[in-house]
């Protein structure tokens, strides 16, 4: 998770149709500069990801090309230690690296609503527990329980990353959906629609968070920020699977064959800068929804 | 006096969950790597049957009830008895963290000042020139170093600074010829060698404060006490430091429990990338070599310094926000 998204008070939005308030996101996003930029840079990822294949100049797993050379006008990128071109390979491992993001943003959003509305809906004793261990998971620091994590499980794999990433990932989604259903609970509108005898799953699903989805969705661009960020560094320390193409196993191979002492750092320069603009597009979006939930932060029309 | 108990309650039941989950992680894990680490120490031989059972305690593979392997553990904590390194035997998981981690604290410390001070203050001037220049190219610029993999971008700067133009040291926290004392030039060789890691962490974690002060700033700008100090004819750069800041700044004091949790991960493999004796690279020999004492060690002495910064934290809250210091009674 981005430490930038420290979330703003949460405002007052009004009651609204989840239709129209799909469209009033999407309009407040599109309205404002810095997520255009953001959905603009986010949709190359995701074609690249989707037509990888037909994009890359040879086959990445292709080893004929003399090994180590430095970037050229045939390798834009240079070619690794067993000489394959690093471009192609960094095309086709945007794939990966995108599903994985995505993958864990959804499991750690999910994970944060059952427990944040869970926590914020019922309240009593269930609250308090739920939030003492929301507050501790959110002070232990992630990447060392995972270390610890992914040392003892069984096997290594992007899918095992995936899942203990998520599992990590919830405590700050958690917080901030809690505070916004508290405020939520006692609104005129959840109170009629339980006095009209609506169940307590028809009020979370059709009244509660149909008033907090651009929260739940800069939590999910977070959550997927920071999962990347995770699961590059733990497969740069060896716990991926290696032998599959991704911005995070590249960093692994060229580090463990020593690209920088060779001069190859064209190798390490682009997984980086790939990593680097994909979160950025990710936090560039989430300034647009602080803007949905906190309307200060809207820019002025201009 | 209310916040502070409940504060030292938190510190606790948060040490108390840490060491519970470190427990649990090798005995809830399927498969046994604890049992083949063990098997490799009977093939050497070289372990008295005394460290060996502290070892079998600490990884879960003592005898008795899982209730007395719990208090045998707590117990073992307490005393900061978390067995003897694989990878370093003859030494004890303590004695090699008591060596490692006072460069952590320095290289992690002195960055994390540094990197909350300055992003803070950029924070107030984007918030202030909102919408100008200033403002978009300090947020765009900080969306992109906030989400550099630390290792990376410290790689790249090894690369550039020290291996290209030799202008910085490759690896090491002091020269190679030196042993640790208090003279003058041991103390340069340090900070020589530190600078380069404790400027990639600074880099990579500068964003995240910045864009959290420029969130709460703008929030704060728009209170009735501004307008009313703005009308009383006060200068608008002395109304944003002198009022508005003060208030914004307590959100990112709160933030700071993720923030270093955040940091502290980013500079373990700073610390790897940079070879840097501290607890990172202990960390990454410990995983290198499947030194399971040595690894939950370090991983609790983490937790232990980031719940103590924490509730520094917390208490230096205290002095900025008058309100909790009254109790909540206003």
């Amino acid at each position: 998770m981005s430490v930038g998204a420290v979330a703003p008070a949460p405002n007052t939005p009004s009651a609204v149709k989840p239709r129209g308030a799909v469209r009033e996101i999407a309009g407040v996003l599109w309205s404002n500069s810095k997520s255009r930029i953001g959905l603009i840079i986010l949709g190359i990822f995701i074609a690249v990801s989707i037509f990888g294949p037909l994009l890359t100049p040879y086959n990445p797993n292709d080893s004929n090309f003399q090994d180590m050379l430095g970037p050229s006008l045939q390798h834009w990128l240079g070619t690794t230690q067993n000489g394959q071109d690093v471009m192609s390979e960094l095309i086709a491992g945007t794939r990966i690296s995108v599903i994985v993001s995505f993958s864990v943003g959804a499991i750690a959003t999910f994970l944060a609503m059952l427990i944040g509305i869970t926590a914020g809906y019922v309240s009593g004793w269930v609250d308090e527990v739920l939030s003492f261990l929301t507050n501790v998971f959110l002070v232990l620091p992630g990447l060392p329980l995972l270390i610890v994590l992914a040392s003892y499980a069984p096997g290594r794999g992007m899918s095992l990353i995936v899942v203990i990433i998520g599992f990590t990932g919830w405590p700050w989604g958690a917080r901030v959906l809690r505070s916004q259903v508290v405020t939520l609970r006692t609104r005129d509108f959840v109170v009629a629609a339980h006095l009209a005898g609506d169940s307590i799953s028809r009020i979370i699903a059709r009244e509660v968070v149909p008033n907090m989805l651009s929260l739940v969705m800069a939590n999910f661009l977070g959550a997927s920020t920071a999962g990347l960020l995770a699961a590059v560094g733990l497969e740069f320390l060896g716990f991926g699977n290696p032998s599959q193409l991704s911005w995070g196993s590249m960093l692994y191979w060229a580090q463990n064959s020593s690209a920088l002492l060779e001069g190859q750092w064209a190798w390490i320069l682009a997984p980086g800068l790939c990593i680097a603009f994909f979160g950025m597009s990710l936090v560039l979006i989430n300034f647009g929804f602080d803007a949905v939930s906190n309307p200060r932060l809207q820019e002025e029309s201009k | 006096m209310e916040y502070f108990l409940r504060r030292v309650i938190f510190l606790i039941g948060t040490l108390w969950v840490a060491v519970t989950v470190n427990f649990f992680i090798p005995r809830a894990m399927p498969g046994n790597p604890v049992e083949t680490m063990m098997a490799r120490f009977h093939e050497r031989g070289t372990m008295s049957p005394s460290a060996m059972k502290a070892i079998t305690v600490m990884l879960g593979i003592s005898h008795g009830n899982i209730f007395q392997q719990y208090g045998q553990y707590l117990n073992h904590v307490v005393h900061f008895n978390f067995g003897v390194s694989y990878t370093y035997f003859p030494y004890s998981v303590t004695y090699m963290i008591s060596h490692a981690l006072p460069w952590t604290l320095g290289l992690v410390g002195v960055a994390t000042i540094f990197s909350f001070g300055l992003g803070t203050m950029f924070g107030i001037i984007a918030a202030m020139r909102r919408g100008k220049a200033v403002d978009g190219s300090l947020t765009i610029l900080s969306s992109f170093t906030n989400t550099f993999p630390y290792f990376w971008f410290g790689l790249m700067a090894l690369y550039f600074l020290s291996f290209v133009y030799h202008w910085f040291p490759l690896t090491g926290a002091y020269g190679a010829s030196m042993t640790p004392n208090l003279s003058w030039s041991f103390i340069g060789s340090v900070a020589y060698h530190g600078f380069l890691p404790a400027l990639t962490i600074m880099i990579s974690s500068i964003g995240g404060w910045l864009l959290g002060m420029r969130n709460n700033m703008i929030n704060a700008l728009n209170e009735d006490y501004v307008l009313l100090a703005t009308a009383k004819g006060l200068k608008p750069s002395w109304v944003a430091w002198m009022y508005v800041a003060r208030n914004a700044i307590l959100p990112n004091l709160t933030g700071f429990a993720m923030a270093l949790g955040f940091v502290v991960g980013g500079s373990l493999l700073t610390e790897i990338v940079f070879s840097y004796p501290g607890i990172g690279y202990l960390l990454y020999n410990a995983v290198v070599n499947e030194d399971f004492p040595l690894m939950q060690g370090i991983f609790l002495i983490i937790v232990v310094c980031v719940v103590l910064a924490n509730f520094v934290a917390d208490l230096a809250y205290v002095m900025f926000d008058p309100r909790v210091r009254r109790g909540g009674a206003s």
